[in-house]
């Protein structure tokens, strides 16, 4: 009874915090974006206008939901729950920290250390690619059937090379659970110094996963609008929105967890088990502010550039790390 | 080909470099209500209308700048005074069609129309945008 409490608390607090982390770095990516381009970004509302998301949301959560008359209803309602569902669904597998004990009782800092920890997180980001189609599609508008045609072309571009890059840590660790992951790297080290090129490959294809900058093509705002999301308003455009934020935290976490060691802090300091959140957290914002610096400095490919890019780049690329990895450790 | 991406990556770097650069410079813009930018000396911003040392106006109604303004925002009414001299009896600009060319000040043979550098000229009406000389005397002060 008490672990099922446990369980239940921490998914409560997982989800609440990583629903304002959502909150915030639409905060920071609005401070930063605006502090590279010799702006002072949002300041107005609160202390350096710390309030400004709650604003937002208050002000999204008031709009008018406007709903297109000749939209495929079902599915256009059910799209944005899809993409939001998914994308908040995988963080039930990282971990944050290794086992702490609290009050007597054990406490695993992860809502689920399921064994195929990896496949779970693939499997749903692929899931969440539906959301942008069906809502592409069921939006009848041409640029929003654009977006969603795009999104699925990318989806295919890249979940390939995405999931063979991170062939080679599962071969070093031998196991798809992420938590044994993260022990593995606190053996052999951290994962991104033998991977280069596997960690190189997976961050360029997470940021495509994201559809953020410079891969954000199925809502490139110059040719196609605002993409999938055109007819969406209210609140049903603020679940887009997050989700899209949601899984850039997330893609930088699985980041930190295959390629940086999870919650392990650096070998010189040494530190208690309740430390592990911490470096997680720090971990995962450099992450998350790298993806923000992204957008901030590269242009969108163009539509050929990135297939081209996946399939003749990336693809040979990752099958020659897997064949590496395998010599060197045959050796 | 080898080369061709080596340049290519390292052109990305050095775009990453310079968004990081600008990062940690200082904004341009300003928290404007809050903070005002100090405008340059010789910026043209409204009119002033000065007085002599005596405290009576140096406009003596001469037309001339009504007459160089390429706008044609300024009317005057010339009057005469006690001692026979002339003064304005109404001088106004309308500075919503006002260019801010500065002609008006170079044209005056007494110095009495100067250009001050207040830039927050908006009203809410159509009809305060058209300065009676009381207030353009006021400017000046």
């Amino acid at each position: 009874m008490v672990e099922f409490a446990i369980i239940i608390l921490e998914i409560l607090v997982v989800f609440g915090v990583l629903l304002l982390l959502v909150a915030y770095l639409t905060w920071l990516e609005r401070k930063v974006l605006g502090h590279m381009q010799s702006r002072l970004g949002p300041h107005r509302v609160g202390i350096n206008g710390l309030l400004q998301p709650i604003a937002d949301g208050i002000k999204l959560f008031f709009k008018e939901d406007v709903i297109v008359t000749a939209a495929d209803k079902a599915v256009y309602h059910l799209a944005p729950f899809i993409i939001l569902s998914t994308a908040l669904s995988t963080v039930a597998v990282i971990p944050f920290g290794d086992t702490i004990k609290l009050f007597g009782y054990e406490i695993p800092l992860r809502i689920a250390d399921i064994n195929i920890g990896l496949l779970y997180i693939f499997a749903l980001s692929s899931l969440g690619v539906y959301g942008i189609v069906l809502a592409g599609w069921s939006s009848n508008n041409k640029y929003a059937l654009m977006g969603g045609l795009r999104s699925a072309a990318q989806m295919i571009s890249y979940e390939l090379p995405l999931g063979l890059a991170t062939i080679g840590v599962l071969m070093q660790s031998e196991s798809l659970s992420l938590g044994k992951i993260v022990q593995a790297q606190a053996v052999q080290g951290w994962f991104f110094l033998p991977q280069f090129i596997g960690f190189l490959i997976f961050f360029i294809c997470a940021v495509a996963e994201c559809n953020r900058t410079p891969f954000d093509l199925p809502e490139a705002e110059g040719e196609l609008v605002a993409g999938f999301h055109i007819e969406y308003s209210s609140m049903k455009f603020a679940l887009f929105f997050m989700a899209e934020y949601a899984s850039v935290i997330l893609m930088s976490a699985l980041t930190v967890t295959l390629f940086f060691g999870g919650w392990l802090g650096p070998d010189f300091i040494s530190c208690p088990a309740w430390c592990g959140p911490i470096w997680f957290g720090i971990k995962v914002f450099i992450f998350s502010f790298v993806f923000i610096w992204l957008r901030a400095t590269f242009p969108r490919f163009r539509y050929d550039q990135l297939m081209k890019f996946g399939w003749k780049i990336l693809f040979p690329l990752s099958i020659i790390n897997i064949a590496l990895t395998a010599i060197v450790m045959i050796r | 080909m080898v080369r061709a991406t080596i340049k290519g990556i390292w052109a990305l770097i050095k775009g990453l470099g310079v968004t990081v650069r600008f990062f940690f410079t200082r904004p341009v813009t300003m928290k404007y209500p809050e903070e005002k930018r100090e405008p340059y000396l010789r910026y043209r911003g409204s009119h002033i209308l000065r007085l002599d040392e005596k405290g009576k106006e140096r406009c003596v109604a001469c037309s001339l700048c009504a007459t160089i303004c390429p706008a044609q925002v300024i009317t005057i009414e010339p009057g005469e005074g006690n001692e026979h001299e002339k003064y304005p009896i109404t001088f106004e600009i309308d500075m919503g069609k006002c260019i801010f060319c500065g002609y008006c000040v170079e044209a005056c043979p007494k110095a009495a129309i100067i250009m001050s550098r207040s830039y927050e000229l908006a009203e809410y009406r159509r009809d305060d945008l058209t300065y009676d000389k009381e207030r353009l005397i006021k400017a000046g002060k």
